[in-house]
C-alpha cells in the first residue's frame, strides 16, 4: 500500500472512530464514579434517534446533535434511577437498557426508515488543513469531528486537575473515605452517569447526523459494546481511548473498504473483524491482571449504614 | 416469597401500563391494542401452541444463562451459542442425509452439544487465563457466529436451487424432530422438562451444586474455603452453551427444518429477562418464558391488526427488566424499611 491509500484510509479511520471515541469517554466517566454501564449500546441507538428526529424537525443539526445528548442523559438517568435510588444490580440494568433503548429507538424510527436529514457535512478547518498528511487526516471533517478532538482533553483536565474530578474518582475507588470526608457520594454519581450518558447520546446521533445521514435500524451495530471493551483497553484514561477508538475506526474503515473493492472474501466474514478485534484486545489489556486499574467499587452499589 | 410474587407481578402490571400509554401517546388504541396483545398470545389453542413452541427455547437458554448467572458469570452469550448449536445440528443434518432418525437426531445433538458447549467454553478459558471480562467476550462471539452462520448460509451451504434466498438444503426427514400426536408442538418439550429436571437435582441435591451456588454468593469466600471456582466457571459456562446450543438444535431441526437466517431471533436476549424474571429457578423459568413467548406471539397480532412495529415488544421486554430490577428493591430492604418506621 502506497501513500496515496493509507492516507484516505487513515481519514476514514478517524470518522468512524468518533462515535467510538464519544462513547467511549461517557462510559469513562460513568466507571471513574464507581458505575458500570452497560447500555452503551442502547443509549447509542436512542441518541442516534432523537438526533436525527430533532434534526429533522428543527432542520437544525446542531439541535439534533444536542437533543441527541440529552435522550443519551436521560436514557441513562434510568439506569441512575434503577441503580442508585433502587440499587438494583448494575450488570444487569445495564443490558435492560440496552435492550429498552434498542426497542425503543428502532419502533419510533419505523416510519422514519430510509428518510435522510440535515447533517453535518466535511470542510477543510482553516489553516490547519494545509499541514501535509497531518491535515489531510485529521482536519478535513465535520464540525463534530473537530469537536471531539477537544473533549478528551477536556475530561483528562476534569478528572485530574479539578476539585469535582478528584471527588468523583475518589467515589469510584473508596466511596465510605469520600462519604467520611462530607462528600454525597450518590451525588457524584449522578454526575457519572448523566454526563456519560450525554456523550454517549452524542456518540449515537453522530452516526445519525455526520456518519449516514439516513436513518436505518441497527444503526449502532455493536459499537457500544466496543466502547465498553475499549474503556478496558484505555485503562480508564481519555488519552488511550482515542487510540483505541481510531483503531477500530481504522479496522472498520479498512473492512468496508476492502468490500468495495470486491475482495474476493465473503463480506460476512469481513464483518466479523471488529468484533474479533475486540476479543483480541481485551485479550491483550486484560493480561496478567492489567485490568485491574479498574476504578475499585465499580459495579458495587452504595449500601445505605445506620 | 409472597413480597417476591407481587413486586414480580407488579413489574409486569406497571410495564404493561407503560407501554398501553406508550401506544395512547402516538394516538394509538391503548386498550385495544392490549386487548389484541392477550387475545393474540393466549386467547386460543392454536396461539396457545404456539406461545409454547417459542417458549421452548427461551426457555432452553435461559435455563443456561441462569446457571452461569448463580455463579454472578455474566454469560449474555446465548444468542450466539444458540447459533452455533443451530450450525452444528445443521451440520449433522446436511452430512449425512442418508441416516436413519434413530441415529441423525443423537447426532445432531451431539454436534450441537460440541458447538455450543465450545462456544461457551472459550470465553471461559478467556476469563480464567486472562481475566477477559466474559460480559464483552460473550456478546462479541454473539456477533461472530451470527456472522458465521449467515457466511455459510450465504456461501458454502446455500441451497443450489434456492434462487438466491440465503438458506440451506431441506432437512431429511429423518432430521426432523417429530409433533407430538395432533398438535403443532415438537418433542423438543420434553427435552426442556429432562433439563429442567437435571438442573433443579444438581442445585438441590449435589455438593457441586451447592458448591456453585456458595461460591456465586461470595466468590473470596468460597476461595478461602477452597472451593473449585475456576472449574466452576468451565462448568457453567459450558452447560450455558450446551442449553443454548440444543435450542439451536430444535429450532432448526423442528421449527425450521433448515438453516436460514431468520433463526436468529433474539431468543438468547430475551433469555436474559426470564432468567431474572424468574430469580434464576428452573420452575420459574418454565413460567416466565412461556408468558414473554406469550409477548412474542401476541406482538405479531399486533403488528398485523394495528401496525404497531415489533420492536415494541423490545420496549416491554427492557421494561419489565427494568421494573423488576427497580422491584428487588422493596424484597430487599423490607425489614429495614418497617424498622425506620
Amino acid at each position: 500500500m502506497n501513500q496515496d491509500m493509507l492516507i484516505p484510509l487513515f481519514a476514514a479511520a478517524v470518522v468512524s472512530g468518533t462515535p467510538i471515541l464519544y462513547a467511549t469517554l461517557g462510559e469513562i466517566l460513568t466507571e471513574k464514579s464507581g458505575i458500570l454501564n452497560l447500555g452503551v449500546e442502547g443509549i447509542m441507538m436512542f441518541g442516534a434517534f432523537c438526533g436525527f428526529f430533532f434534526a429533522k424537525m428543527t432542520g437544525n443539526p446542531m439541535t439534533g446533535f444536542l437533543a441527541g445528548g440529552l435522550g443519551g442523559m436521560t436514557l441513562a438517568g434510568i439506569h441512575g434511577l434503577v441503580c442508585l435510588v433502587f440499587r438494583g444490580n448494575q450488570v444487569v440494568s445495564g443490558l435492560a437498557l440496552t435492550i429498552f433503548g434498542t426497542g425503543l429507538a428502532n419502533y419510533l424510527g419505523t416510519p422514519l426508515v430510509g428518510r435522510t436529514c440535515p447533517g453535518f457535512s466535511p470542510f477543510d478547518f482553516p489553516l490547519l488543513s494545509f499541514i501535509p498528511i497531518i491535515g489531510d487526516i485529521f482536519f478535513k471533517h465535520d464540525l463534530l469531528v473537530y469537536i471531539s478532538y477537544i473533549i478528551p482533553v477536556l475530561i483528562w483536565i476534569f478528572l485530574k486537575y479539578t476539585r469535582w474530578g478528584l471527588r468523583l474518582r475518589s467515589v469510584g475507588e473508596y466511596p465510605d473515605a469520600a462519604e467520611a470526608a462530607g462528600l454525597k457520594a450518590i451525588h457524584y454519581r449522578w454526575i457519572g452517569i448523566l454526563s456519560g450518558g450525554f456523550l454517549m447520546g452524542l456518540g449515537g446521533a453522530y452516526l445519525s447526523l455526520a456518519y449516514t445521514h439516513l436513518w436505518s435500524t441497527g444503526l449502532s451495530a455493536g459499537r457500544g459494546w466496543i466502547a465498553v471493551a475499549l474503556v478496558i483497553f484505555a485503562f480508564w484514561h481519555p488519552g488511550r481511548a482515542v487510540a483505541g477508538a481510531y483503531l477500530f475506526g481504522g479496522v472498520m474503515a479498512f473492512q468496508f473498504r476492502l468490500q468495495a473493492m470486491g475482495a474476493n472474501l465473503p463480506s460476512s466474514l469481513l464483518m466479523m473483524l471488529p468484533y474479533a478485534l475486540t476479543v483480541i484486545v481485551l485479550v491483550f489489556s486484560s493480561w496478567k491482571g492489567r485490568g485491574d486499574e479498574a476504578p475499585a467499587v465499580l459495579g458495587i452499589n452504595i449500601e445505605p449504614r445506620e | 416469597m409472597w413480597i417476591a410474587c407481587s413486586v414480580t407481578l407488579g413489574a409486569i402490571f406497571l410495564s404493561l401500563a407503560i407501554s398501553a400509554l406508550m401506544l395512547a401517546l402516538q394516538g394509538k388504541p391503548a386498550l385495544e391494542g392490549m386487548e389484541v396483545l392477550f387475545k393474540g398470545a393466549f386467547g386460543s389453542r392454536w396461539s396457545m401452541e404456539d406461545c409454547l413452541i417459542k417458549a421452548v427455547p427461551i426457555y432452553m437458554c435461559s435455563l443456561g444463562v441462569a446457571v452461569a448467572f448463580r455463579l454472578q458469570i455474566w454469560n449474555i452469550g446465548a444468542e450466539g451459542q444458540y447459533a452455533m448449536g443451530a450450525v452444528g445440528a445443521s451440520w449433522a443434518a446436511l452430512a449425512f442425509p442418508d441416516l436413519p432418525a434413530m441415529t441423525l437426531i443423537p447426532l445432531m445433538m451431539a454436534a450441537a452439544f460440541v458447538c455450543g458447549g465450545i462456544w461457551g467454553l472459550i470465553p471461559a478459558f478467556l476469563k480464567i487465563r486472562v481475566r477477559a471480562n466474559e460480559i464483552i467476550v460473550t456478546l462479541m462471539f454473539n456477533y461472530i457466529a451470527i456472522l458465521f452462520l449467515e457466511y455459510l448460509v450465504y456461501g458454502p451451504w446455500k441451497d443450489p436451487s434456492s434462487f438466491g434466498f440465503p438458506f440451506t438444503r431441506e432437512f431429511s426427514p429423518a432430521a426432523v424432530l417429530g409433533r407430538i400426536g395432533n398438535t403443532n408442538l415438537n418433542y423438543g418439550i420434553f427435552l426442556c422438562f429432562f433439563c429442567g429436571l437435571a438442573i433443579w437435582i444438581f442445585f438441590r441435591y449435589t455438593r457441586l451444586g451447592y458448591e456453585l451456588v456458595a461460591s456465586g454468593e461470595n466468590v473470596r469466600a468460597a476461595q478461602y474455603a477452597r472451593l473449585p471456582y475456576e472449574r466452576l466457571v468451565f462448568l457453567v459456562m459450558a452447560v450455558s452453551g450446551i442449553l443454548a446450543g440444543w435450542a439451536g438444535f430444535i429450532e432448526a431441526s423442528a421449527t425450521i427444518g433448515r438453516l436460514q437466517p431468520s433463526i436468529m431471533a433474539g431468543y438468547g436476549y430475551t433469555a436474559i429477562v426470564v432468567a431474572w424474571l424468574a430469580r434464576l429457578n428452573p420452575l420459574n423459568i418454565g413460567l416466565a418464558s412461556f408468558l414473554l413467548a406469550g409477548l412474542r406471539v401476541g406482538m405479531e397480532n399486533l403488528q398485523l391488526d394495528l401496525q404497531i412495529p415489533a420492536a415494541f415488544g423490545q420496549i416491554m421486554e427492557g421494561l419489565v427488566l427494568l421494573m423488576v430490577l427497580a422491584g428487588d428493591f422493596f424484597i430487599r430492604y423490607q425489614v429495614s424499611l418497617r424498622k425506620t418506621k
